[in-house]
């Protein structure tokens, strides 16, 4: 195997079935009950949140699959970056505001 | 990305199928058979050649092109609406077949034997005039809306980016000015009788969002940023041949392409496919089941055993024909299906 991550994957992972392919089907189900179809949220809505995430995740098989499907979904490339932007701005805040934690520190350690 | 097409696709020679896009067999694997209907429409494709050249054209069409049906095969496509009229709509596509001699002859007839004359306009032509000799075609709008001619025009989306990427860059903006034009003529408007729909393609290897969630979007979009109005969107999936299959193949997506047209595979969507409705005409006169046939040069079997044409049209044979299938074939069977008049179910 020349890389962890080969495009060419993506096709396969039907095949984690091979092995407990009762939780497989169970998961492939739900997943399509989520993603597959128009709900409390559009299909276009699902797909940019999904991308999103796929960025914050960092799956590559995920971001070629959902920027797939918000084009799919009739998204347009400003909407897929105002959505990556959003998991890149919700990073920021999760790490920054974890400069409370920081500061609540110095305010214990500090004379 | 390699963004280089050739403006003569045909010049590539295409890889070999994959037995498992065989449309034939995946159409006898679930019983399945795809007989004439009928034909209600004509569909000329007057003209090969156009003002623009776009990235996904199936015709290969561009400035350079030639190919175009003689006069007389013109008037014979006028005789024949005249004499059939269970054929209730001329449908006239090219290139751009406003570039054609006789085209506005061509619309004239038709619309004095009272058939509805559907013409696929690229809302560019008006502007850019005909490219080998410079002529105006600035009366086209005024000359559309005199013959009640129903437009059918390309919009790849309601945005630059996408319809430039795909047809050229400048497009959008021209494109805008001539639904501008139109409307106020009266083209789009409710009440007004002069239908104008747009086409919506994917830029790539995908299939089209629900036909109408993307009207509701091109309507919202269209209006509050332009005041633009139509009547219908149709969304139409990009068939794997001629100058997008060569993007396909060059950027290796072809088979994966293909791949996702099988899996999509709805036999709702088959059962509407528009070539059980209507006969396309070629630049030399021959019959085909479709534009795509057209294109992938598979004619339908005349009595002689060669392609049958317009000047020994035989109705009757017609509807007994069996449907030319191939894999391309899977393009308007995808998903919602697609057709010239957009998606099927």
């Amino acid at each position: 195997m020349s890389s962890y991550y080969e495009s060419t994957d993506l096709a396969k992972f039907g095949q984690i079935g091979e092995h407990g392919k009762a939780l497989a089907d169970e998961f492939f189900k739900y997943y399509g009950m989520v993603t597959g179809a128009d709900g409390a949220l559009t299909r276009r809505e699902k797909a940019l949140i999904a991308l999103a995430i796929s960025h914050s995740e960092k799956c590559p098989y995920c971001i070629d699959a959902y920027s797939t499907a918000c084009l799919e979904a009739g998204a347009n490339p400003a909407q897929m970056m105002e959505a990556v932007h959003v998991a890149a701005a919700m990073k920021a805040g999760i790490t920054l505001v974890h400069a409370v934690q920081m500061k609540n520190h110095l305010d214990k350690l500090v004379l | 990305m390699n963004k280089s097409i050739p403006l003569r696709a045909l010049a590539a020679v295409p890889a070999p199928e994959s037995p498992r896009h065989d449309f034939d067999a995946l159409l006898q694997s679930r019983g399945l058979a795809l007989p004439p209907l009928g034909i209600t429409t004509l569909q000329v494709n007057i003209t090969k050649m156009c003002n623009q050249v776009c990235r996904h054209c199936h015709v290969d069409a561009s400035p350079k092109r030639t190919e175009a049906l003689s006069r007389a095969g013109v008037e014979r496509c006028v005789e024949l609406l005249a004499d059939y009229p269970e054929i209730r709509t001329l449908d006239i596509t090219g290139g751009a077949p406003e570039l054609h001699p006789d085209f506005e002859w061509m619309v004239g007839q038709a619309r004095a034997l009272d058939r509805h004359v559907m013409v696929r306009h690229n809302l560019t032509v008006t502007f850019d005039g005909h490219p080998r000799t410079g002529a105006s075609l600035a009366h086209l709008p005024d000359f559309f809306a005199r013959h009640r001619c129903e437009l059918v025009c390309s919009l790849p989306y309601y945005q630059e980016f996408f319809t430039d990427a795909q047809r050229g860059d400048g497009v959008f903006a021209k494109s805008i000015a001539g639904l501008q034009r139109l409307n106020a003529l009266g083209y789009g408007r409710d009440g007004s009788g002069l239908s104008l729909n747009l086409v919506y393609n994917p830029v790539g290897p995908y299939l089209p969002a629900a036909q109408s969630v993307l009207q509701a979007d091109y309507k919202r979009e269209l209006t509050s940023r332009f005041g633009i109005e139509f009547n219908q969107l149709y969304t139409i999936t990009n068939m794997p041949i001629n100058r997008f299959r060569v993007h396909l193949e060059k950027s290796g997506q072809y088979e994966g392409y293909m791949d996702k047209l099988l899996g999509a595979f709805n036999a709702d969507a088959a059962a509407g496919v528009m070539c059980r409705t209507l006969i396309s005409v070629g630049h030399d006169g021959s019959l085909y089941d479709c534009d795509f046939n057209q294109m992938q040069d598979m004619p339908v079997a005349g009595a002689t055993g060669r392609a049958a044409t317009i000047f020994d049209f035989d109705f009757a044979a017609l509807m007994r024909r069996q449907i030319r299938f191939a894999s391309h074939c899977l393009g308007c069977t995808a998903g919602a299906g697609s057709s010239c008049g957009g998606a099927t179910t």
